[in-house]
């Protein structure tokens, strides 16, 4: 037994354990670090490893009363960051057992909490976590996932086709109903509250709600397909959410939103857990990611935010465009939607992938493409983003020239005739152009949507790129 | 610019439903692509007014372990000879995601719209 002898150790000698091999049931994770000028390495990590899990800055007697060896978070490796000489990556296993079952708000709490304010780092970035599929059987997921949100909305082989209503802000109910029912009646299957939208003085929830059901209702009736509208349930208490959920199921609505960030991992998974009971589909919005994840050296990476999301629940989450007005870059992209979709990820580092992730038999989560999109796009989109997302055109159906039914049949004759094709075995990106202009001849809503578009490109570039040789 | 044009709302079967009607190489594309992805081909037909449930009446069984495009051709034409005045749907099942990989409708009713 060993003897209480207080006083301040060096975090290495407890917490960089190079010759640990993680447990199947340890909860792993790689963050990026850039420590103080003149502290080691193995110091630095150790001490991410003991801030983040049991360690405090001096020993305490009560460590003693447990064994902090079933407790404690291990720094097992450290790699250099390709292409930077001040960063580096450090892994962490930590013990299942740390975590409460279901709960990502707890690991967050636990992995992000105070070892991101520590001094003895200048900064620090969560690149990636593992989940053990021990862990991930607590959670509960995607209430519906891909497979039941195809089911119920009765469309397959074809990516969804979706809309955020403009302008932001300022339309009363009625007329924001209009909108909703232009859009639908044209060919969209979805439409979607703008994310600051919540209940203003300028349109109260409840009567966003009756116009958009009754625009639902009409939409569906005459076009024989299946319509939805996110009815954004993001409110300033749960109490709120829960009565504007409770009304959207009233009038048969068949999905909702939340914004997870902005209103909490509690207030989220709260949500998927009633709409996995009411049957009713989540569409889930990252306003607030960008503070978090874009910059490269410091925050968490969005990556781990999707994967949080899974677990939390919801059966739809953005994920940028790649091509449209907001950041995303392509392999990274791919990397973590791969996360959002698939039943296993293979480490992959050109992906951003730092760890094998199993998933188990959870449900996947629709990847959403939205922001500053229009037809040009496209074909890149499809073939980027695969059948199981939603391709969301704001500006790019209701600035059509012919006004929403028509911006919304441009976009659904040119997924259509993309998919045709890449079913044809013809190349997207290579022959979009092509693709495009054959369906144009057939379409003049299309014809007049490429004409409208066809100088509008975001070429900026990214400003957090993969650290990739 | 253009002058505006007037939308008329279009009373759609879900996927292809807004491109000009297939003709018999763009159904045969489809059918050789649901086959390459290994999905099994099943047909389904409903009256038109019923079009907008889950469930259109199954035409034999799905045709597991069916590759030869022509076997596939044979049953749509049967199944249309049977109930020229339904709507003809062809699906690719995925047992893998237990969803379906290709849905479209090939023929309409009372061949208002015939790929041949």
């Amino acid at each position: 037994m060993a003897k209480y002898d207080a006083g301040v150790k060096e975090y290495r000698d407890l917490y960089w354990a190079p010759d640990y091999v993680p447990l199947d049931t340890d909860l792993l994770a790689c963050f990026k670090v850039i420590g103080q000028a003149g502290v080691p390495r193995e110091e630095v990590a150790a001490a991410v490893a003991a801030e983040s899990s049991t360690g405090t800055w001096s020993t305490v007697w009560s460590e003693l009363l447990t064994d902090l060896e079933f407790y404690k978070g291990r720094a097992y490796r450290i790699e250099d960051v390709p292409g930077d000489k001040d960063a580096f990556y450090t892994f962490i296993a930590y013990p299942l057992d740390l975590f409460e079952e279901g709960s990502v708000v707890n690991v967050l709490t636990s992995l992000v909490g105070n070892v991101f304010g520590f001094k003895a780092l200048r900064s620090l970035r969560l690149e990636d976590i593992r989940f053990p599929i021990a862990y991930i059987k607590t959670c509960g997921g995607p209430p519906a996932g891909i497979q039941l949100e195809r089911d119920r909305l009765n469309k397959y082989g074809r990516p969804l086709l979706g809309c955020t209503i403009k302008p932001k802000l300022g339309l009363s109910a009625k007329n924001y109903g209009r909108a909703v029912y232009e859009c639908l009646r044209g060919g969209l299957d979805l439409t979607k509250d703008d994310e600051n939208i919540n209940s203003q003085p300028f349109m109260r929830w409840r009567d966003r709600w009756d116009f958009v059901a009754e625009a639902i209702h009409k939409a569906e009736a005459e076009t024989g397909e299946r319509k939805g509208h996110y009815l954004n349930v993001t409110a300033s208490t749960p109490e709120e959410m829960y009565k504007r959920a409770e009304y959207a199921k009233e009038l048969n609505m068949p999905i909702i939103m939340h914004d997870f960030l902005t209103g909490g991992f509690t207030a989220n998974t709260g949500l998927a857990n009633w709409c996995r009971e009411n049957g009713i589909l989540l569409h889930i919005h990252r306003a607030m990611h960008a503070v978090i994840d874009r910059n490269p050296n410091h925050g968490i990476h969005f990556r781990v935010l999707a994967k949080c999301l899974r677990l939390s629940g919801g059966d739809q989450l953005h994920t940028g465009t790649v091509v449209g007005k907001l950041e995303g870059d392509r392999q990274s992209t791919l990397g973590f939607v791969d996360q959002l979709r698939e039943s296993f990820v293979p480490e992959d580092r050109s992906r951003g992938v730092f760890f094998d992730q199993d998933w188990g038999s959870m449900p996947g989560v629709f990847a959403v493409a939205s922001g500053g999109i229009h037809v040009w796009h496209m074909p890149a989109l499809l073939n980027i983003f695969g059948d199981d997302s939603c391709l969301q055109f704001g500006g790019g159906t209701q600035g059509h020239p012919w006004g929403n039914a028509a911006g919304a049949c441009a976009n659904r004759v040119a997924l259509e005739a993309c998919v045709k094709a890449r079913n044809e075995g013809r190349e997207l990106e290579r022959e979009g152009k092509d693709i495009l202009t054959s369906a144009a001849q057939h379409s003049p809503e299309l014809a007049v949507a490429m004409e409208t578009w066809k100088e509008i490109v975001f070429e900026f570039d990214t400003v957090d790129k993969l650290d990739v040789q | 610019m253009s002058v505006t044009g007037d939308y008329q709302t279009k009373n759609t079967l879900e996927t292809f439903g807004f491109l000009p009607p297939f003709n018999q190489q763009d159904v045969y594309a489809q059918i050789n692509y649901m086959i390459a992805q290994g999905l099994t081909p099943g047909i389904e037909h409903e009256a038109p007014e019923n079009a907008g449930t889950h469930y259109w009446t199954m035409w034999k069984l799905p045709f597991f372990g069916e590759t030869d495009l022509n076997n596939v051709v044979n049953e749509l034409e049967a199944c249309r000879r049977e109930y020229p005045d339904h709507h003809i749907r062809l699906t690719g099942y995925d047992n893998y995601t237990q969803s379906q990989g290709v849905n479209f409708v090939v023929f309409k009713a009372q061949g208002s719209s015939r790929a041949w």
